[in-house]
């Protein structure tokens, strides 16, 4: 046998000496990162996220190309991407409903750490890391949704820059500040766009510092429980596979939207062109937004209104400890199981009430899904931690294992 | 002064030279990071251009009692109402202290001119444009503009009186510059 090296060999190492970047790849995503060997499903989305955020970037640099941030323009820029562009439907429809489906992702994300607990100690910073991620996407989707220059867009730019009027005092010359002149307008449109295109790149920095944090503790399970070396497997080729499985799968449906029902998610108002004389009848933002906008809906009073929005997502930062078992997965919480799919309902509830009319039930139910909302998380989580009896641990993944093989 | 130079050991904690220069540096350091902030926040207010498109001028004698109209400001819609002897007379029915933002008719409207009424046409709740312009559309329950968006009530003066908003549709500043005609900015 040649004991001679090759020579790209001898090229890749000559490279790996001076910038290690295959080593760190392999420690990062690679064989030499382990995981526990049990992880289900639902562990697919953190994968899906980074691809939809992908997918975002590259699609958004396209429609950039022939996009114009310009007041009288900038609708039917849009338009021609729409038409005349070569594949632009094809490109806006991506980003347009991949805005959709990233949230998707997230939430299944978010939803998939609040079972597992996966945003318990030691994973505290990694759940902030996740939050800030989700502000920021809140901030560049609803940048992103004023580019068109439909009346959505416009009206939905001015009510939620309004909110900032909310804040005593300085708020008129903060929302100023943010229009660049005395109404939404192309000042406004102008800088909208500009942190539109910044905004997802500060999202990877994000994602750099959360797949970081990922890897100090290394991840969660479905049992909750601390994995031991000899439950873990490398990622490559295991998740690796495994996650592009789910991809394929998930790649099916996105596409399934783009092509057969691209507008299913969106509001035909928008294809209006906005008109700052005139607000459309039914403001609805988009339905990522709605369980929030219900909320700020639910409070007959501005400030504490806005105050309750932003709370409803600020208060997650503090989750960790609101939540004071010390087990981790609901697998073995019997009674906040209940609670945890109760508070889904209640979140779609609050959806469904956001994009109603604000009168009549969806007021009413509004104020119920607001208050348990909160209920859930300062009353029952802290409650729930001392007056629960968690069902029995495992002592070891592979025990779980054994166990239910007997 | 030679000495000082040399080593932390033989200085006292807390206060040597160097902690000085260490100090005075981050310190100068940072005014100067923050005076360099202040242009880049300062350009995102409103530029020369837009400041200038300020005032505009309106021609009221083409407005027939009963009538109202949106004219445009700072690319903002203004009500202007040319209000009857019965919304006027609603309007100081008010009992002030009852209201949420208390004003009395008379500082809503100029002295000798109470029949026209002046007001920027956006919602001091999140700033959605107010109905009730024309007689089709809903005046709300106290007969002057309902914002369709989250439910607000104003009255023929313009004042808040039912829903989420905190404060009356604003006065804008505005002058008659002769008997028909006024000047808004």
């Amino acid at each position: 046998m040649n004991t001679e090296k090759s020579t790209i060999r001898k090229i890749y190492e000559w490279h790996e000496a001076r910038l290690p970047i295959v080593s760190w790849l392999d420690h990062s995503l690679g064989t030499k990162y382990p995981v526990p060997r049990n992880l289900n499903y639902w562990w697919n989305f953190g994968s899906l996220a980074m691809f939809m955020l992908a997918v975002m970037i590259f699609s958004g640099i396209f429609l950039a190309m022939n996009y114009t941030p310009h007041v009288t323009m900038a609708f039917d820029s849009v338009e021609r991407i729409m038409r005349d562009v070569n594949y632009g439907w094809l490109i806006r429809y991506m980003h347009a409903n991949g805005a959709s489906f990233f949230f998707i992702v997230v939430y299944i994300h978010i939803l998939r750490g609040m079972y597992y607990g996966s945003y318990k100690a030691p994973r505290e910073v990694l759940w902030w890391i996740g939050l800030l991620i989700y502000l920021a996407m809140m901030a560049t989707g609803f940048l992103g949704y004023v580019l068109p220059w439909g009346q959505m867009s416009f009206w939905g730019a001015t009510v939620i820059t309004n909110l900032f009027s909310a804040i005593p005092l300085v708020g008129d010359s903060i929302v100023t500040l943010l229009w660049g002149g005395f109404s939404v307008d192309n000042p406004t449109l102008n800088r909208f766009f500009s942190l539109h295109y910044l905004l997802p790149f500060v999202i990877v920095g994000l994602v750099f510092l959360h797949i970081w944090a990922l890897h100090v503790p290394g991840a969660n399970n479905p049992l909750g429980i601390d994995a031991a070396p000899a439950d873990k497997i490398p990622f490559f080729p295991y998740y690796v596979a495994k996650d592009v499985f789910g991809l394929a799968v998930f790649v099916v449906i996105y596409f399934a939207v783009v092509f057969w029902a691209p507008n299913l998610l969106g509001d035909p108002v928008n294809y209006v062109k906005a008109n700052p004389l005139v607000t459309p009848a039914h403001i609805v933002p988009e339905w990522y937004y709605l369980p929030f906008y219900t909320i700020l809906k639910a409070i007959p009073n501005k400030l504490l209104g806005v105050i309750a929005m932003f709370g409803s997502i600020l208060i997650m930062f503090a989750l960790p400890w609101l939540d004071t078992s010390r087990v981790r997965s609901a697998s073995f919480r019997p009674v906040f199981r209940v609670f945890f799919w109760i508070f889904v309902a209640n979140a779609l509830m609050l959806g469904w009430c956001g994009a109603q009319l604000p009168e009549g039930l969806p007021v009413i139910l509004g104020r119920i899904g607001a208050f348990w909302y909160f209920f859930h998380l300062v009353i029952l989580l802290p409650m729930l931690g001392w007056l629960e009896t968690p069902k029995p641990l495992p002592t070891s993944i592979s025990q779980s294992v054994l166990k239910a093989a007997e | 002064m030679a000495n000082t130079a040399h080593g932390h050991a033989a200085e006292p904690a807390g206060d040597t030279r160097r902690d000085f220069l260490l100090h005075s540096t981050v310190a100068v350091g940072a005014v100067g990071a923050a005076m360099m902030v202040w242009p880049l926040i300062h350009s995102m207010n409103p530029a020369a251009d837009t400041l200038s498109l300020s005032t505009t001028e309106f021609n009221l004698s083409g407005l027939a009692e009963g009538q109202r109209i949106t004219i445009v400001w700072r690319g903002k819609p203004v009500f202007v109402a040319h209000r009857t002897a019965k919304e006027i007379e609603e309007a100081r029915a008010v009992r002030v202290a009852e209201l949420r933002d208390p004003q009395t008719d008379d500082v809503r409207v100029k002295k000798g001119k109470e029949q026209f009424l002046v007001i920027e046409g956006t919602c001091t709740h999140l700033g959605c444009i107010p109905m009730g312009v024309k007689t089709t559309e809903p005046h709300g329950d106290f007969g002057g503009w309902f914002c369709p968006c989250h439910g607000s009530h104003y009255d023929t003066s313009g004042r808040i009186r039912k829903g989420p908003a905190p404060l009356n549709l604003h006065v804008p500043p505005y002058q008659f510059i002769s008997d028909s005609t006024v000047r808004i900015g």
